[in-house]
């Protein structure tokens, strides 16, 4: 098993959403965060006040995958998830020990 | 015996309800122009100017501003406690109860120290504000309003300075001594290096549009009837403020390439600010040059600050003081005796008179504030701990917080429900089975 971890824009998320769900995707945890890579933040100005703002709004899309699963997963999302322009985010796949589902108690791939 | 007039009266009762809201409007204002942490503290800060000084201004503020005069510096007490103030019509204003004329005035006493609270947002204790508004109520605000309006040295009949609805009064008096509130507190920990970002700025928009309806309560109101120079001082209101818009916005854009919100807000209080004094005595093309002038000014003055070395924070300087005093002189230029017959023409001598009637202000406000700073600061103490102001506010001073976005966290200590009820943490289960 292997957890699927996926910053991308904020924008492409319903592309990214659908396209996980038309590969057999059954679920997955969506959070909004901030960080920033090679893509400069913005500036604001306030009453002729600049502020430089390094963070970037992006969201963190996490799936559960069973192994064979991750490359289709993985190809979905840089094709979806693709603008082509500087900010597009990063996908980070790393091993899953292991699973519970919390109202049955099944574990390992049957509970993804 | 002059005669109540029900028009006048009218007008006036629903001048006074307009005036009333602008300070909850400052509030609003100046509450989506600091961090989400302090935003409840900037509200209360206003909201709590609006208790106190209105029993005060009942108790002694209105004798000491319109009793009668004493030696042109103070009203007398023959007001104190209201007393005598009730049907019969005001000596300022014949034709509306002295009731009316004193809640009218209250408005403008509970707005003005207001005001000031932009210069220290996010550093200041709530005892210590509580103190310092109680005292300049009475010792700068009475004062003050009595030498311009009240009959004292600066005003009609005397030094013959013209102000309308309180240029001097209100907006340079509250921004000098805004001046002595930054000076003395300090800036803010992290001035300069953090980016200090308006958390809400729809708030500040609501919150400029509430003063702006509000202002013309103030200004029109100032006519104390329901006449054609209400009517003047509407229109006057109204043209400035929007002149004042692009007054801030073209030099705005020019220099930043962009034409702000905050920056549309802030103009528009700076042309409701310059219009006051004038909004009575000039004409509608007058009144269009004074809020481009007033906006385009206030936009360089703020844009100085960071120069000064000081954290007037909201700046109350810039806009109030500074847009303040360009009315004042302005009133001075343009001010015709064919809007206003009580009023003066503009010229050198009349701008000479004004500028007297700006130092005077400037100069009191600032050196009695300072004062009343040391005096509350050795009594309760003015600034927050450096934990309290990394706390918020809003936490530390009022046990509170301004969005509750979040479930998370947070369990019942002590509730009057849960006393009666005698559900404890530990019973607290799903409403499902609480049915059963």
């Amino acid at each position: 098993m292997k957890l699927v971890v996926a910053i991308i824009k904020p924008f492409k998320l319903d592309e990214v959403k659908e396209a996980l769900r038309s590969i057999g995707v059954n679920g997955l945890t969506t959070t909004d965060v901030q960080g920033f890579g090679r893509q400069r933040g913005h500036t604001e100005v306030y009453r002729g006040a600049e502020y430089q703002v390094d963070f970037v709004p992006k969201v963190k899309v996490e799936v559960m995958a069973h192994d064979d699963q991750v490359d289709q997963i993985v190809d979905a999302i840089l094709k979806t998830g693709r603008t082509g322009k500087i900010g597009d985010g990063k996908i980070f796949v790393m091993p899953a020990e292991q699973v519970f589902r919390i109202r049955t108690g099944e574990r390992g791939p049957d509970a993804i | 015996m002059p005669k109540i007039d029900t028009g006048d009266t009218a007008w006036m009762l629903a001048s006074a309800a307009l005036v009333m809201f602008m300070t909850p409007g400052l509030g609003l204002f100046y509450g989506g122009l600091v961090r989400a942490k302090n935003v409840l503290a900037t509200l209360m800060q206003s909201f709590v100017a609006l208790a106190l000084v209105s029993v005060l201004w009942a108790v002694i503020g209105y004798t000491l501003a319109f009793g009668p005069d004493k030696g042109l510096v103070i009203g007398g007490l023959k007001y104190l406690g209201l007393h005598g103030v009730g049907a019969d019509p005001a000596g300022l204003a014949p034709t509306i109860p002295s009731s009316v004329f004193m809640v009218f005035q209250m408005m403008f006493a509970v707005i003005t120290p207001a005001l000031i609270t932009g210069a220290f947002a996010e550093r200041m204790k709530f005892s210590g504000w509580l103190l310092f508004l109680g005292l300049w109520s009475l010792v700068v605000y009475s004062p003050v309003a009595h030498w311009v309006w009240g009959g004292g040295f600066l005003g009609v009949g005397h030094l013959g300075a013209l102000d309308f609805a309180g240029g001097t009064v209100v907006h340079i008096n509250a921004g000098v001594a805004a001046l002595a509130c930054a000076i003395y507190l300090g800036k803010r920990r992290g001035f300069g290096s953090e980016a200090f970002r308006p958390h809400n700025v729809p708030l500040v928009i609501l919150g400029a549009a509430i003063l702006w309806f509000g202002w013309f309560g103030f200004n029109a109101g100032s006519a104390l009837g329901a006449n054609g120079l209400a009517g003047s001082a509407f229109v006057t209101t109204q043209l400035a403020t929007a002149a004042a818009v692009f007054g801030w916005l073209i030099p705005e854009w020019i220099k930043h390439k962009r034409a702000t919100t905050v920056g549309a807000a802030t103009g528009a209080v700076a042309g409701l600010v310059a219009i006051t004094p004038a909004s009575g005595f000039v004409g509608p093309m007058p009144a269009i040059l004074i809020g481009l002038i007033a906006g385009g000014v206030c936009f360089f003055a703020v844009n100085l600050k960071s120069r000064m070395g000081y954290d007037d924070s909201l700046d109350v300087v810039g806009v109030h003081m500074i847009g303040g005093i360009v009315g004042a002189l302005l009133t001075g230029v343009f001010a015709s005796v064919a809007i206003n017959a009580a009023g003066a023409n503009g010229g050198l001598g009349q701008l000479g008179k004004q500028a007297i009637a700006v130092a005077v202000t400037l100069a009191y406000s600032f050196v009695v504030t300072m004062g009343i700073l040391k005096l509350s600061d050795k009594l309760v103490g003015l600034r927050v701990t450096v934990d309290d102001e990394a706390a918020g506010l809003d936490l530390s001073q009022h046990s509170e917080v301004g969005y509750n976005f979040s479930e998370r966290g947070g369990h019942v200590v002590h509730s009057p429900v849960v006393e009666a009820t005698a559900i404890t943490r530990d019973a607290a289960v799903e409403p499902e089975e609480v049915r059963e």
